[in-house]
């Protein structure tokens, strides 16, 4: 098996509202290889986006530790966080998330403006990217021009462009039609071929069938292989 | 994150919003272009003031005398004319008067000035036609007149006024000379005076005792010496009574003209900037709005590895860009404001480019400093509660 990439030990995190206190996640365990396409199911509000926001480096978690390449994240101060989530991982949200007043081309560029790469070697890059999701000739576009399979398509290719061995992507055919969602899931189940380690986040079990592993979380706790079915059972 | 790539992208989210990117400025540029157009009225003024002073003579003394007790004759004037650092003194005497040419057919009302030769020099004047007043005309007391250029244009038309007899209050006179044009300062236009000899017109007016006279010291350096000479002359004739005359010189009024013109400069420039001022404050509301706005984008930014620096600048240069572009618009309209109240008023406002320079980069470090709060709550932002914004 491929090298361990991604650890995270008795992961907790809780959200208190006033008196009520939800447990997002309760003593997570997750270990994801080098080169894994993983998928997690579970139903709304179970802790996916949670543990998901925690994987990318945007939240950290209260309790447990997440290991990250052979790295410590909790003790990682906030530039490090952002070389992080800038070369190591490559998120695609369920809404897109493109800057509207940027065009296809500039969205795509933005990680590695943020790198500090020069001009003419990012459009080369972003223009490669887009190409490979089949938008080569769509980089001028607005993301309110574009369809929203194609929004993805350029959040994809964005994600691309930093080339980061992780891909993370919460719910990517959610706002889809069934067949644009199909595409999508084309092009991350060929990015996984090349090489890319992908966890994906799905409500559809159909979508989370293409992944070569499933876990499940049912109300802040994570089932693998057989016990998801347990997990099911759980919560009736 | 590059610099150009960060200006860049401030411009365009500036082109994206025109109407508010202006609404913003507005504080700018009204505040920066009032400073510019206060300050070239102001200092335009300052120099108008100099220059008109200067205009009436250097290095001039002016005696004026409010008794007739003991009386003041030419005699004392000779005696200062002796005094040390005094090189010309020259007795006035004015009046109102009534001119007709010698035709009889157009009648001026005119200053009466009755003076000596010295009073030429004293007072910087030239001679474009005939003569000045000499010592033979104040020895015999001629009938003659020295009359100024507007004087000369509306009496005699272009026909050559010397020697053209002249009636002032209905007394026979000879023009010997015109007066070169010289426009009017501090009140006195001299383009529109009738100079006759000193003598003549005490006779005329009907005075034997001088009420004012002129005095030119031999420098700059030593002006205030023939002052201090002339008072302690003066003291002695009026029996140290300083009720009963006044010594001033030009340099005190145009130095006490020009201070209070600085004030004012400062103060109006000042108030000015209160308004530059004001419009950061502008800058730094529809920033917050902008970060509020904005909060999604800042989000996103951050999950693709922003650092807290980047967005940082990004908003930063933003204010700074709304607040250069307000500032060069504002310069530009002040620039113009001033240039149409000089042709609307006729005067020289004084626009300098280091006042210029300096409001402009003074309305930069307005932006700058108005931006940093709002920057800095936008760098602030935690990456997850900013995505799930909107
Ligand atoms: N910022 C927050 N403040 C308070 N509670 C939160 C916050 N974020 C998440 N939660 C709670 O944590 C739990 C897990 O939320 P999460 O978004 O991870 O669910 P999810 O599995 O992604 O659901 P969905 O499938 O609907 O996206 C929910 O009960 C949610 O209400
Ligand atoms: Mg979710």
């Amino acid at each position: 098996m491929a090298d361990e990439i991604i650890r995270l030990q008795d992961v907790v995190k809780t959200y208190k509202m006033g008196d009520h206190v939800v447990k997002a996640l309760d003593h997570i365990n997750l270990i994801v290889h080098s080169g894994e396409f993983l998928s997690i199911t579970g139903p709304s509000g179970s802790g996916k986006s949670t543990l998901m926001n925690i994987l990318g480096c945007l939240d950290l978690p209260d309790d447990g530790e997440y290991i990250l390449e052979g790295r410590k994240v909790n003790q990682l101060k906030d530039n490090e966080m952002a070389v992080i989530r800038n070369q190591k991982i490559g998120f695609i949200f369920q809404n897109f998330n493109l800057i509207s007043n940027l065009n296809a081309l500039e969205n795509v560029e933005l990680p590695l403006i943020y790198r500090g790469w020069g001009a003419k070697q990012r459009r080369e890059i972003a223009l490669a990217c887009l190409e490979q999701v089949g938008l080569a000739g769509y980089a001028n576009h607005l993301p309110n021009q574009l369809s929203g399979g194609q929004q993805q398509r350029v959040a994809i290719a964005r994600a691309l462009a930093g080339t980061p061995p992780i891909l993370l992507a919460d719910e990517p055919t959610g706002a889809l039609d069934r067949r644009t969602g199909k595409e999508v899931m084309d092009i991350l189940e060929k990015l996984n071929t090349d090489g890319h380690t992908i966890i994906l986040i799905t409500h559809d079990m159909e979508v989370a069938q293409r992944a070569k592993r499933t876990v499940r979380i049912v109300d802040g706790r994570l089932y693998a292989g057989e016990e998801a079915d347990h997990g099911i059972h759980h919560i009736h | 994150m590059g610099f150009i790539t960060s200006i860049k992208m401030a411009l365009r989210n500036i082109k994206g919003n025109k109407l508010r990117a202006f609404l913003t400025m507005l504080g700018i540029i009204i505040g920066v272009s009032s400073v510019i157009v206060l300050v070239a009225i102001g200092q335009g003024s300052t120099r108008s003031v100099t220059d008109s002073i200067n205009n009436l003579g250097t290095n001039l003394i002016t005696v004026n005398i409010t008794t007739t007790d003991p009386p003041f004759s030419l005699d004392n004037i000779n005696a200062i004319k002796k005094l040390n650092g005094v090189k010309n003194v020259s007795p006035v005497v004015s009046g109102r008067v009534t001119l007709k040419n010698n035709n009889e057919d157009t009648t001026e009302e005119v200053n009466l000035l009755g003076s000596d030769p010295a009073y030429k020099d004293i007072r910087i004047l030239s001679v474009s036609q005939g003569r000045f007043i000499s010592d033979i005309d104040m020895k015999f007391r001629q009938k003659v007149a020295v009359i100024g250029s507007t004087v000369a244009q509306n009496l005699f038309g272009n026909r050559s006024p010397i020697d053209q007899s002249l009636l002032i209050n209905g007394d026979r006179y000879t023009v010997v000379g015109v007066l070169a044009s010289k426009g009017g300062s501090m009140g006195q236009n001299i383009d529109e005076t009738v100079i006759i000899p000193f003598t003549t017109a005490q006779r005329f007016l009907n005075t034997t005792y001088i009420q004012q006279f002129y005095a030119q010291a031999d420098s700059a350096k030593r002006l205030d010496f023939a002052m201090l000479n002339i008072e302690r002359y003066m003291a002695q004739v009026f029996n140290y009574d300083t009720d009963n005359y006044s010594v001033f010189n030009q340099q005190d009024v145009m130095d006490t003209m020009a201070s209070v013109n600085r004030t004012l400069t400062l103060l109006l420039g000042g108030i000015a900037s209160i308004s530059l001022i004001v419009g950061g404050i502008g800058i730094m509301n529809i920033m917050f709005v902008s970060v509020t706005e904005r909060t999604k984008e800042i989000g996103i930014r951050k999950s693709i590895g922003a650092k807290r620096k980047n967005i940082l600048l990004q908003f930063l240069i933003e204010a700074s860009v709304l607040s250069a572009l307000g500032g060069l618009i504002g310069v530009g309209l002040g620039i113009f404001a001033s240039e149409l109240y000089g042709m609307a008023t006729g005067t020289a406002p004084s626009l300098s480019l280091s006042v210029i320079g300096f409001v402009f980069l003074f309305s930069v470090a307005i932006g700058v400093i108005f931006g940093v709060f709002p920057a800095n709550k936008a760098a602030k932002l935690p990456p997850i509660q900013a995505l799930r914004f909107d």
